[in-house]
């Protein structure tokens, strides 16, 4: 006992619920409770579902329950409150993507991974804070309100997902989606000490999840811990005709496998890869040394760690962003006033209004990245610069495939150095993008990732250890991360708010 | 000022190379399931996707593609193996996206051609290339403001690219003819210039007669009708023609064609390139057109109106110029072969239908589609007339009725009386009558004036009010004035 409703893992709940032990309407009131309490400090939500709307439906929930009608084995997710990041869409719901452009704007759909969220019965709570757009590492662009760090809130939660990483490091949500680019679920969940997980590009249907870099942007999640992740990933997986570039595959089948597996058997011989790259000067001491201890657990379990080069890593980092600004840059362009969102007054011809609305309404990250990546794609430079970083991205992709011949999985630190303070790095964009340092190239080659909680700093502030996996590895991937837990109880730790 | 004089001497010839843009008769748009349908109210048929609300992604028709590479295949071209979308990017209150999405480097289709006849004379003109894209919504401009209709946003077109094969504005006329009879026949899309469903953009220079290079080009727009185009182009090549004996040289444009003054205008100078940052759309994955698709719709591809014609001519044994006419549409040419499958001389039904059926037709300003007369009647007319059932007078006096009423000849022509009379015993007591009434022809006859015979023909068929058979009235009249 001692744990209250809003610390226990989604798996635990969902078992107090299964079993009649809870009602739904005790699972929101708790929860609701708790974001009363602590928002303040933390602001994750952009928007909170009405109060009264979501005790209704956790009442309507109930009430069925009790009248015995609905198997709730069919709905997975039955009862339990989700967060979704604000770029992802929920009808009637705002969709800000954390921009004045779209401060007003309520999406007239649902998500693919919305809709199933209906289905599988998990609770909408509210859309979570994020950078502008998904372009930023610290949740500091987010145009509508600050999200800090639940462990120490002089710090940022990082980004672009920090609103979703807070959420459920402040146990206001069970857990949250995100999205991640180059990071933007990962590095959040190792600044606030929470799991955050990234599978291959295209397992998750993108539909409904507005573009920041379309061939990058991956749906994932921030939990707990690795089975939850394990859990949800079963559920939302699976090909969507909605998204052309979601994988042809059936739906995972990882909790089950990862559920009955005995760690101890699954991490002996396990062959563990650490690029010398990832472990360099740049990586803090500490950080360093939280990495070097988890390395430790899993020698001693029968893991064998061997480093190696990885040789293409100096350039991942102009590649991803000469790519996603790229991306980006043409993404963005539908924002222009003219069918919703916001449109600047007093412009007496069409040119002036769309560069008053896009001038007023976008965020100077965003700028920023329409800049680049318009100059990259014009004539004259697009061999130079999109062309060439296409060619980067396809050494990335040999350099790993040459790791996986030879290793099941590559480890290494999260971030380089644990959460910073505000405004440390805002004036500074490339102080900022080396916080992506060691997440980008995942997104290069498209594979799953994950970070789990594996320490603090001397400052108390989380460190993430990142595991990543082949191609449609994610059983690998969440399979060391569920061993690795259930040897340390970093994951345990909860902030005091 | 001496090289002025020089020019003037000069013969130009112009070099005209065509855009055309066709929208396929699909019944949803190319990357979402709205409907197509023309003349909807503004903005009914639009979704999240062709609105573009952030999140949404396109989910390409493949109905769509399949029309596309239908109408390359028709247009002679080899088609891509591999192939991909591309985002165009501009901004344009039209365009949702801020990007259109097309195919810039890997049409679905290259390297076509097509067969067109100007003044007797054949010649091959080269397709470039044939891609798929969408098309952009429209403006309506009223007192209050521009307003946005995306209905047609997002509905699949393709762009047909001409080499600069063309040397005229026949030239250019003859190929958009043959264009839309080839399209028409695949069934890939209606085109209808007048409904916007066919677009035409040309590209125009001039150059001295012997010169290889090309000189500097205008594209012009806003032809809206085939000759519309023609004239347009025959005014621009007179207009470059002109500023280039005046010492002048042709700036690079875009000019619009007035329809009313059949003036060419200058809109605004593309000597600046526009920069359309293409890149490979990385929301749909480029894919592969497998080669059994791809014969698959190469077996569903009709006879083309070059195919049927030489058929034709070499089956019916209609002239080249018969042929062609009825070939240029396919209604035209379905009407005709069904008229000769239920019997009569094909050359007779080709007469009648290019004469005075089209005749008729035209006057109405109607297609042969729009008329309730049927491929049969049009057979058992030309029949009745063969059999000397009725004259081809009475068969032209008849026809606006079968057009209008789509009743058979047969029926009309019963419940008229029009039916000749052959018989002699019927005939020959109207035949002593004349002959008894009219001594003076009789005598004059008799004296060796021919003239005299016609005139007692003509007074027997007015005795029967044109119902018998003249052949037959003349028979018996010689044998009655003889005895």
């Amino acid at each position: 006992m001692g744990e209250a409703l809003y610390e226990k893992s989604l798996l635990v709940l969902r078992k107090l619920l299964q079993d009649g032990d809870l009602t739904v309407s005790e699972v929101v009131q708790s929860y609701l409770t708790r974001v009363r309490t602590v928002e303040t400090r933390v602001g994750s939500f952009i928007e909170l579902a009405e109060e009264e709307a979501l005790l209704q439906g956790a009442k309507t929930l109930d009430e069925r329950r009790s009248r015995g009608e609905g198997d709730i084995s069919h709905h997975p997710l039955y009862g339990l409150p989700v967060g979704m990041k604000d770029n992802i869409a929920v009808r009637g719901m705002r969709m800000t993507n954390a921009s004045r452009m779209l401060e007003h704007y309520r999406s007239p759909y649902d998500a693919t991974v919305t809709t199933r969220l209906r289905e599988a019965e998990g609770i909408i709570m509210g859309k979570l804070n994020m950078d502008e757009f998904a372009m930023g590492s610290s949740t500091e662009t987010s145009a509508l309100q600050t999200t800090r760090n639940p462990w120490h809130t002089d710090y940022v939660p990082g980004g672009s997902s920090g609103g979703s990483a807070a959420a459920v490091a402040a146990g206001e949500v069970a857990f949250a989606f995100g999205t991640d680019s180059g990071g933007s679920i990962r590095q959040p969940a190792a600044y606030t000490g929470v799991v955050g997980f990234k599978p291959t590009y295209g397992r998750i249907s993108r539909f409904g999840v507005a573009a920041f870099a379309s061939s990058f942007d991956t749906v994932g999640f921030l939990t707990r811990d690795a089975l939850d992740a394990a859990f949800i990933l079963d559920i939302f997986s699976g090909f969507d005709e909605k998204d052309t570039t979601s994988l042809p595959h059936e739906p995972t089948n990882v909790y089950h496998t990862l559920k009955d597996r005995d760690p101890d058997t699954f991490l002996k011989g396990l062959r563990i890869a650490v690029p010398h790259e990832f472990m360099g000067e740049v990586i803090s001491p500490e950080v360093k040394a939280r990495i070097e201890e988890a390395f430790h657990v899993l020698e001693q379990a029968g893991a064998h760690i061997e480093y190696v080069h990885f040789p293409h890593m100096a350039y991942a980092e102009p590649a991803y962003y000469i790519l996603t600004s790229a991306e980006a840059s043409s993404n963005m362009s539908r924002f222009d006033g003219v069918r919703y969102g916001y449109r600047a007054k007093d412009v007496e011809d069409i040119e002036t209004m769309f560069k008053k609305t896009r001038s007023e309404g976008l965020g100077w990250e965003v700028k920023r990245r329409i800049l680049l990546g318009t100059f990259s794609l014009s004539a004259g430079h697009y061999e130079a610069f999109y062309q060439k970083a296409q060619k980067v991205r396809t050494l990335i992709h040999e350099d790993f495939a040459r790791l996986f011949a030879d290793y099941d999985v590559v480890l290494g630190p999260t971030t380089p150095t644990a959460a910073f303070k505000f405004g440390e790095r805002l004036s500074d964009p490339l102080k900022m993008y080396e916080s992506d340092l060691l997440t980008v190239i995942a997104n290069l080659a498209g594979l799953p990732a994950i970070s789990v909680p594996a320490g603090f700093t001397s400052a108390g502030l989380p460190v993430g250890l990142q595991i990543m996996g082949p191609m449609l590895g994610e059983e690998e991937v969440l399979g060391v991360a569920h061993a690795y837990q259930t040897l340390t109880e970093h994951h345990l730790a909860r902030p005091t708010l | 000022m001496s090289h002025v004089t020089e020019s003037a001497e000069k013969t130009y010839e112009t070099v005209v190379g065509l855009e055309v843009h066709v929208e396929l008769a699909t019944k949803t748009k190319l990357f979402c399931r709205c409907s197509t349908t023309f003349g909807d109210e503004p903005n009914a048929n639009t979704c999240p996707i062709c609105l573009a609300h952030p999140g949404t992604l396109p989910q390409l028709n493949e109905e769509a593609v399949a029309y596309a590479i239908k109408a390359a295949l028709a247009l002679g071209c080899e088609i891509s193996e591999r192939t991909k979308f591309d985002r165009k990017s501009y901004f344009y209150p039209d365009l949702p996206k801020a990007y259109q999405l097309s195919q810039y480097d890997q049409p679905l289709g290259q390297n076509g051609k097509i067969e067109i006849e100007v003044d007797g004379v054949k010649k091959t003109v080269r397709i470039e290339r044939v891609h798929l894209e969408e098309d952009a919504g429209k403006l309506l401009h009223t007192v209050g403001g521009t307003l946005v209709d995306l209905n047609r946003g997002g509905v699949p077109l393709i762009e047909i690219v001409s080499a600069p094969d063309l040397r005229s504005g026949k030239e250019a006329r003859a190929y958009l003819e043959k264009l839309k009879a080839i399209l028409s026949y695949t069934g890939v899309s209606d085109v209808r210039m007048e409904e916007g469903s066919l677009r035409c953009d040309a590209n125009v220079s001039v150059r001295p007669v012997g010169e290889t290079r090309f000189g500097t080009k205008t594209e012009i727009k806003n032809m809206n009708t085939f000759s519309g185009v023609e004239k347009a182009i025959e005014y621009e090549a007179a207009r470059q023609v002109e500023v280039l004996k005046q010492g002048g040289w042709v700036r690079q444009e875009t000019r619009r064609f007035d329809d009313a003054r059949r003036v060419t205008i200058a809109m605004r100078s593309k000597e600046r390139a526009q920069d359309y940052r293409y890149f490979p759309d990385p929301d749909l994955v480029p894919f592969t057109v497998s080669r059994a698709w791809v014969e698959e719709i190469k077996s569903s591809i009709p006879e083309l109106p070059d195919e049927r014609r030489a058929r034709y001519m070499a089956q019916y044994g209609l002239s080249a110029y018969d042929a062609g006419v009825l070939t240029l549409e396919r209604t035209l040419a379905d009407f005709y072969e069904s008229a000769v499958q239920a019997g009569g001389d094909p050359k007779a039904i080709a007469n009648w239908l290019m004469v005075e059926v089209l005749g008729h037709l035209n006057k109405e300003n109607k297609a042969i589609t729009e008329t309730p007369m049927r491929p049969e009647h049009l057979s058992e007319l030309v029949k009745l007339i063969e059999e000397g059932v009725i004259s081809g007078k009475i068969g032209k006096s008849v026809l606006p009725e079968m057009l209008e009423s789509g009743e058979a000849p047969r029926t009309i022509i019963e419940r008229k009386g029009l039916i000749q009379i052959q018989d002699t015993s019927a005939l020959e007591p109207i035949i002593a009558k004349v002959i008894e009434n009219n001594p003076q022809s009789v005598a004059d006859y008799r004296a060796g004036k021919d003239r005299a015979l016609g005139f007692l023909v003509g007074q027997v068929m007015k005795e029967t009010k044109g119902k018998a058979n003249p052949q037959r009235v003349n028979e018996l009249l010689l044998k009655a004035l003889r005895s």
